[in-house]
C-alpha cells in the first residue's frame, strides 16, 4: 500500500476533537443521570401490582427497545417539531438518549430487584418503615450495588452512542472528524484518530467505573 | 390489666387451603409463649399475622388494647392505611428464620437504621441505643462489620439486637435457630433466653423442644391450623393430653 500518513491536519484541529469529546461526554452524562431516573420508575412500574402501571412501563420499554436508537433521534429532532415540540439540537439529543438509556436501564435494575430476596422488604416492615423508606434505603441501594457491573456496561455502550448526535448536527467528536475529513481528504488519519479517541476514553471510563464497583461492592 | 397480646377467633387462608382456623390466644406481660407443631401447622403464619406481614380474613389481634391491621367501617372489615400498618408493626419485634440484615450496612447501622427512620431519633442517641444492645447481644466488638463478614450465630444476634433496640411490647422469634450450623444454636438460644429471663415478653416459633421446655412460661401446641393443647412447659411435655401431642414429641428430640 502507497499512502503517506500525514497528521498535520489532525494536529492542528486538536481543539475541536477535543471539544467535540468534552461535549460527548457531557452528553452522556446528563443522559444516564436522567436515564437511571427514568429506568428505576420503570423498573418499579413493570413490577408494581398495578395493572396499568405495569402496561405502561412495558409499553415504553419495548416501544424504545424495539426502535433504531438513530430513528429515536431523527424522530425527536426532526418531527416532534411538526407535532408543535421543537427542541434545540442538543436538549433534543439529551431527551432522545435519556428516554433510550431509561429503557434498558430498566431492564438492567428490574433483574436486580427480582433478584432480591423478600426477607429484605420484610425485616424493613418489621422496624416500622414505609415502603417507599424501604425501597429508599434498602432496596434501592442494595439493587444499585449488584447490577453495578452490568451498569458500567451499558454506560459505556450510551457514551459510543452519543456519536449519533452528529446526524442532527450535533458538535460532538464524530461531527468534528467528519468536518476534518471533508475540508482535509485524509480520510485514514483522521478515522483512525477519531477511533483511538473513543477507544482511549472508553478505556478510562471503564476503569474509573471498576474503581467505583471495588469501592462499593458489598463487602463479604 | 390488659394483654401484651389477645388474639381472637384469627382465621386465615391461602386461597383455598385454610392455615388458621379459629385461633385464641392471649399473652401477658413477661410471658414467654412457644409455638410448638409440625411443619404446616401454622406456627409461623400466626406469628406473621401478628406482624400484620400476613393479612387475615376473621377475628382480631390486639396489642396492649390495640386492635391492629384493620377497622370497622359501617360493618365492613377495612385494612388500616400503611402509615398507621408501620406504627403498628413496631409495636412489635421479629427475628427470622434467615436473619434478613441489610447487607450493604454495618451491624451498627443495622440497628440504627430503624432507630433513625421509624423512631427519628437523632443520630447520636441511635447510636448509643444500637450499642447498648449490640453489647447486650455480645456483638459490640463486631459493630463495624457487615452481615457478609459475619457468621450466622452472629448475624441472627446483630438482627436479635435490631428488632429489640426499638423497644417493641413484644418480641416475636421465627425459628431464629433453624438455619443455623448446629455449633452456632446455642450463642443465639443464650442470647434469647437472656433477654427472657430480663423479663421480655415473647412469642416463639421454635423446634428445639429443650430450649422451648427450658425458657417458656407457656407452650402452644399446633395442629392443622388450630390450638391443640397448650399448658405450662411440664404439663405440655411431661403430660400431653392428646395421640397427636405425643405423637409430636416422640418424634421430636428433646
Amino acid at each position: 500500500m502507497d499512502y503517506d500518513f500525514n497528521f498535520a491536519v489532525i494536529w492542528r484541529n486538536w481543539d475541536l476533537l477535543a471539544s467535540g469529546l468534552g461535549l460527548g461526554l457531557f452528553l452522556a452524562v446528563v443522559s444516564i443521570a436522567i436515564g437511571c431516573v427514568i429506568g428505576l420508575v420503570a423498573a418499579f412500574g413493570m413490577l408494581s401490582k398495578h395493572r396499568v402501571l405495569r402496561w405502561l412501563s412495558l409499553s415504553y420499554v419495548s416501544a424504545i427497545r424495539n426502535t433504531p436508537i438513530l430513528v429515536l433521534i431523527l424522530f425527536t429532532y426532526f418531527a416532534l417539531p411538526q407535532l408543535g415540540v421543537a427542541l434545540e439540537k442538543i436538549p433534543s439529543f439529551i431527551l432522545t438518549l435519556s428516554l433510550y438509556a431509561g429503557a434498558y436501564l430498566s431492564e438492567v435494575f428490574r433483574a436486580g430487584l427480582v433478584a432480591q430476596p423478600k426477607g429484605l422488604r420484610e425485616a424493613g416492615l418489621a422496624i416500622g418503615l414505609t415502603e417507599l423508606k424501604i425501597r429508599a434505603y434498602i432496596i434501592v441501594p442494595v439493587m444499585l450495588r449488584n447490577v453495578l457491573p452490568s451498569l458500567s456496561n451499558n454506560f459505556i455502550s450510551l457514551f459510543k452512542d452519543t456519536s449519533l448526535a452528529a446526524a442532527i448536527a450535533v458538535p460532538d467528536l464524530t461531527f468534528y472528524a467528519r468536518k476534518i475529513n471533508v475540508e482535509s481528504f485524509r480520510v485514514i488519519e483522521t478515522w483512525m484518530v477519531a477511533s483511538l479517541i473513543y477507544v482511549a476514553t472508553c478505556y478510562a471510563i471503564a476503569a474509573v467505573l471498576r474503581r467505583l464497583e471495588r469501592r462499593l461492592a458489598i463487602p463479604r | 390489666m390488659t394483654p401484651v397480646l389477645k388474639i381472637t377467633d384469627l382465621h386465615k387462608s391461602f386461597g383455598d387451603v385454610k392455615v388458621l382456623t379459629g385461633i385464641d390466644l392471649t399473652v401477658q406481660k413477661g410471658d414467654v409463649v412457644s409455638l410448638i407443631g409440625s411443619s404446616g401447622s401454622g406456627k409461623t403464619t400466626l406469628l406473621r399475622c401478628v406482624n400484620l406481614l400476613e393479612e387475615f380474613e376473621r377475628g382480631t389481634i390486639e396489642i396492649a388494647g390495640e386492635a391492629i391491621g384493620y377497622r370497622e367501617e359501617g360493618g365492613r372489615r377495612r385494612r388500616l392505611p400503611e402509615r398507621q400498618i408501620a406504627r403498628q408493626r413496631a409495636m412489635t419485634g421479629m427475628a427470622f428464620q434467615q436473619f434478613n440484615l441489610f447487607p450493604h450496612m454495618t451491624a451498627l447501622k443495622n440497628v440504627m437504621l430503624g432507630l433513625v427512620k421509624t423512631k427519628k431519633l437523632g443520630q447520636d442517641e441511635a447510636r448509643a441505643i444500637a450499642e447498648k444492645w449490640l453489647d447486650r447481644v455480645g456483638m459490640i466488638e463486631r459493630k463495624d462489620h457487615f452481615p457478609g463478614q459475619l457468621s450466622g450465630g452472629q448475624q441472627q444476634r446483630v438482627a436479635i439486637a435490631r428488632a429489640i433496640a426499638m423497644n417493641p411490647q413484644l418480641m416475636l422469634f421465627d425459628e431464629v435457630t433453624s438455619s443455623l450450623d448446629p455449633e452456632l444454636v446455642q450463642e443465639v438460644l443464650a442470647v434469647v433466653r437472656d433477654l427472657a429471663a430480663d423479663g421480655m415478653t415473647m412469642l416463639i416459633v421454635t423446634h428445639e423442644m429443650r430450649f422451648a421446655r427450658d425458657v417458656s412460661t407457656k407452650v402452644v401446641f399446633m395442629d392443622q391450623g388450630r390450638i391443640a393443647e397448650e399448658g405450662p412447659p411440664e404439663a405440655v411435655f411431661g403430660a400431653p393430653k392428646s395421640e397427636r401431642l405425643a405423637g409430636f414429641l416422640a418424634n421430636s428430640e428433646i
